[in-house]
């Protein structure tokens, strides 16, 4: 079992908790993920870790309650235990030799696009971070963006607040204006970061995405989490949970990730209201 | 008395009734049919049957002391051999080991020497009162990665041996392939629940959601004192035909499919993973993993047919399973291949929530050439044989190459070309006290052999340790 050490509502749909997991908390690198399980019945979920804290040996996720499982989670109180929790899991994000890199992180995304602009800006390189909301009402970790970034572009669907637009707007603006990156870093849903990559390719910037599919074991052994790279013309199978999740995002099927990503759509939208009903009822 | 030329019939459910439920298949021996199928052993001089198990059980002796209805005495015999007798007793391919040396097997049927020992492990499993006791501790500390056959069986003669023994699990629940693999049906997961108990009353230390290679790396075990490490690691990532659709929504691996129904218990209306029900499910494959997709998607309410390139001859799954399937309803399509998984796509409208779901399979029929390298006759495609099967989900068993994690993060470990772990006859590994075994090193194999490994590596270790002590 493992103690939710502190909770924190980030925002009414997304909600951040450090879990004391000190032998997760020594070795979590920005980019890689842990699997939980809420409950004995619980499904396995991954979760990007958000950051840790090694001296206390706490691991931070903050996760968008989209389904039952985050529902449940979330229902869970600081002081209260989950019955799961391993990793890190996957490949930590490349940071060498990056001087100059532009962070674009949209919706959740952003929460997991911060360790990231983090330990660049503790590497010494110049972080220009795009990040993107529906409205002023998600918005999250903006001051924590402000500390590490050189440059913060806050953008929002409807212009609530920051500028008005997608997150490629600006993203086109700063390349066309002569700008230039070592990499874009992206992370989020997998349609922004379909665009991200598109808005960046004419301008021969590396562009890496952190991929976040459905997965069970998290270890290489169920191939749930696969996906299709375009790999100079051939078509070439990988697995998120232990080659990536980060990959080229020149090379990832977008559509074809997107789709898998829906596959229990269904279920999930069944179970979400089932648990919400037996909450009500509770 | 005439000798019964056939073994006495294994009691199970019906056929139509087990079909719809995830219980045990077969019901194990009664007392009374056990002591008469002993009395069919002629205990032969040489015993052939010793010779063809992995790990050497005296398998005359223990169906001797059937005979007398000594079945403490039988388990007695059996547990100086095997860890894991009520498991093997269930899934170990006996017609191909033991049964197959069988002297009576020359003019009849074997004896049903699996029947017995999983007779014997039951009997002991309800009766016994007799705990385990933890031996004398020598002091040492020894590593198991993995919690699957070969690891149980390392770490149990490790501690009986008087070592200090923790057993590392990356999954949330220890036992490996038999838990997340092998379906309820086939092997109850109390079963094993019991047998990593009884390691734990051993003082083995069992430590899920561990993932050498990530949380601790094998190095990093050295570090925390333990002098060897057993890497039993299992098989890793799921193969795939490389056919167009096999990205398709519905298309799983077999270890995916069985992943979601054994051990996150998706069969179960209270658990919260899902999994693909009923509809019509095709499984592509002919090994034992096959035939458990197969009956683990008929058992969620499909219509079943498998598809395998082969014949029936050539087909690798126990015979056993195959006549279990077949009566079970699951439809064999043979000398049969997939060209190309079929997908729904409403060019209309890009949203329409059908899309990208399986909506079939393509396959072209074979026939059998010239054998191969190993003797199998090689399929050949019939050209323009072409034909769709409908269907909503696709299992694809067609084995698994040997998992990444560790050989990724340890500096010195020599694998092969394949990926599997490069072991000596005695277990050892190209790295000083790191020792392999079961599907890490062989790439997918049966349960027995993983414990054989196991058995022969705690062996070596302790042989080690006690070279090092001198």
């Amino acid at each position: 079992m493992y103690k939710i050490a502190r909770k924190k509502e980030l925002n009414p749909t997304v909600t951040q908790m450090e879990i004391e997991a000190p032998m997760v908390a020594r070795k979590a690198l920005p980019g890689q993920f842990i699997i939980l399980r809420v409950s004995e019945e619980g499904e396995r979920i991954p979760l990007t870790v958000a950051g840790c804290n090694k001296e206390e040996g706490t691991v931070k996720v903050i996760f968008q309650i989209v389904g039952s499982t985050t529902e449940q989670l979330n229902h869970k109180k600081e002081g209260e235990y989950i019955q799961d929790f391993v990793g890190p899991l996957g490949r930590a994000t490349e940071t060498e030799g990056r001087k100059r890199v532009c962070i674009v992180g949209g919706g959740v995304g952003n929460a997991i696009a911060l360790p990231v602009a983090e330990e660049f800006h503790r590497l010494g390189a110049n972080v220009t971070s795009i990040i993107g909301f529906r409205d002023k009402n998600l918005v999250i970790l903006e001051d924590e963006f402000r500390a590490c970034s050189d440059r913060v572009i806050m953008m929002t669907d409807d212009g609530s607040y920051g500028r008005h637009g997608n997150v490629t707007v600006p993203l086109k603006e700063l390349l066309e204006a002569g700008e230039t990156f070592d990499e874009v870093i992206t992370i989020g849903p997998g349609i922004m970061m379909k665009f991200v990559v598109a808005t960046v390719k004419p301008f021969n910037i590396p562009v890496t995405v952190s991929m976040n599919p459905i997965m069970i074991d998290g270890t290489g052994m169920c191939g749930g989490c696969r996906l299709t790279l375009n790999q100079n013309g051939r078509k070439v199978t990988k697995f998120a949970c232990v080659d990536g999740p980060d990959f080229n995002g020149y090379e990832v099927d977008f559509d074809e990730a997107m789709s898998r990503g829906r596959m229990y759509f269904d279920f999930e939208r069944h179970a979400h209201e089932a648990t919400c009903n037996l909450y009500k009822k509770a | 008395m005439a000798i019964n030329p056939k073994k006495h019939e294994m009691p199970s459910q019906e056929p139509k009734v087990r079909a719809h439920n995830f219980n045990e298949v077969t019901l194990g021996y009664t007392m009374q049919i056990a002591v008469e199928e002993a009395q069919r052993c002629l205990n032969c001089k040489n015993s052939p049957c010793v010779s063809g198990c992995p790990v050497n059980i005296s398998i005359p002796e223990f169906i001797a002391h059937i005979k007398e209805s000594d079945f403490e005495g039988a388990y007695q015999v059996i547990s100086k051999s095997s860890s894991l007798p009520a498991v093997c007793g269930r899934v170990c391919p006996q017609e191909s080991q033991c049964e197959s040396k069988c002297t009576l097997g020359v003019k009849f049927e074997p004896v049903g020497i699996g029947r017995l020992e999983r007779f014997v492990a039951d009997w002991h499993n309800a009766n016994s009162k007799e705990q385990p006791v933890m031996s004398a501790q020598n002091g040492h500390k020894v590593a198991v990665v993995g919690s699957g056959p070969s690891g149980l069986t390392c770490a149990g003669d490790l501690a009986k041996k008087g070592y200090k023994v923790s057993v590392f699990e990356a999954l949330h629940t220890a036992g490996g392939v038999l838990v997340y693999g092998i379906p309820e049906f086939r092997l109850p997961k109390a079963i094993v629940a019991k047998e990593v108990e009884g390691l734990k009353t051993l003082g083995v230390d069992v430590e899920t959601n561990v993932v050498i290679g990530k949380t601790l790396t094998i190095d990093e075990l050295f570090e925390q004192g333990y002098e060897a490490v057993f890497v039993g690691s299992g098989a890793g990532l799921p193969k795939f035909m490389g056919i167009e659709g096999e990205a398709f929504k519905g298309v799983y691996s077999a270890n995916e499919f069985l992943t979601r129904s054994n051990l996150m218990k998706a069969y179960r209306d209270v658990v919260d993973t899902p999994i693909m029900k009923g509809g019509k499910v095709v499984v592509v494959g002919g090994g034992n993993v096959a035939m458990d997709a197969a009956r683990t998607a008929l058992r969620l309410g499909a219509e079943v047919t498998i598809v395998y390139r082969r014949s029936m001859t050539e087909l690798p799954a126990r015979r056993e399973e195959v006549e279990h399937a077949q009566e079970e309803g699951v439809v064999f399509k043979l000398l049969n291949n997939p060209t190309k998984i079929l997908g729904y796509n409403n060019p209309e409208n890009p949203r329409d929530p059908k899309n990208g779901f399986v909506t079939g399979i393509e396959c072209i029929r074979m026939e059998l050439g010239e054998p191969d390298a190993k003797g199998r006759r090689r399929p050949i495609e019939v050209p323009g044989s072409e034909f769709t099967l409908e269907c909503d989900t696709v299992i694809m068993a067609l084995g698994t190459s040997p998992n990444p994690l560790i050989k990724d993060t340890t500096k010195g470990l020599e694998v092969n070309d394949h990926g599997g772990i490069i072991v000596n006859e005695d277990a050892l590994t190209s790295r000083h006290g790191v020792y392999a075994g079961g599907d890490a090193v062989t790439g997918a194999a049966t349960v027995i052999l993983a414990m054989g490994a196991g058995k022969n590596a705690a062996r070596a270790i302790d042989e080690y340790l006690r070279r090092e002590e001198r």
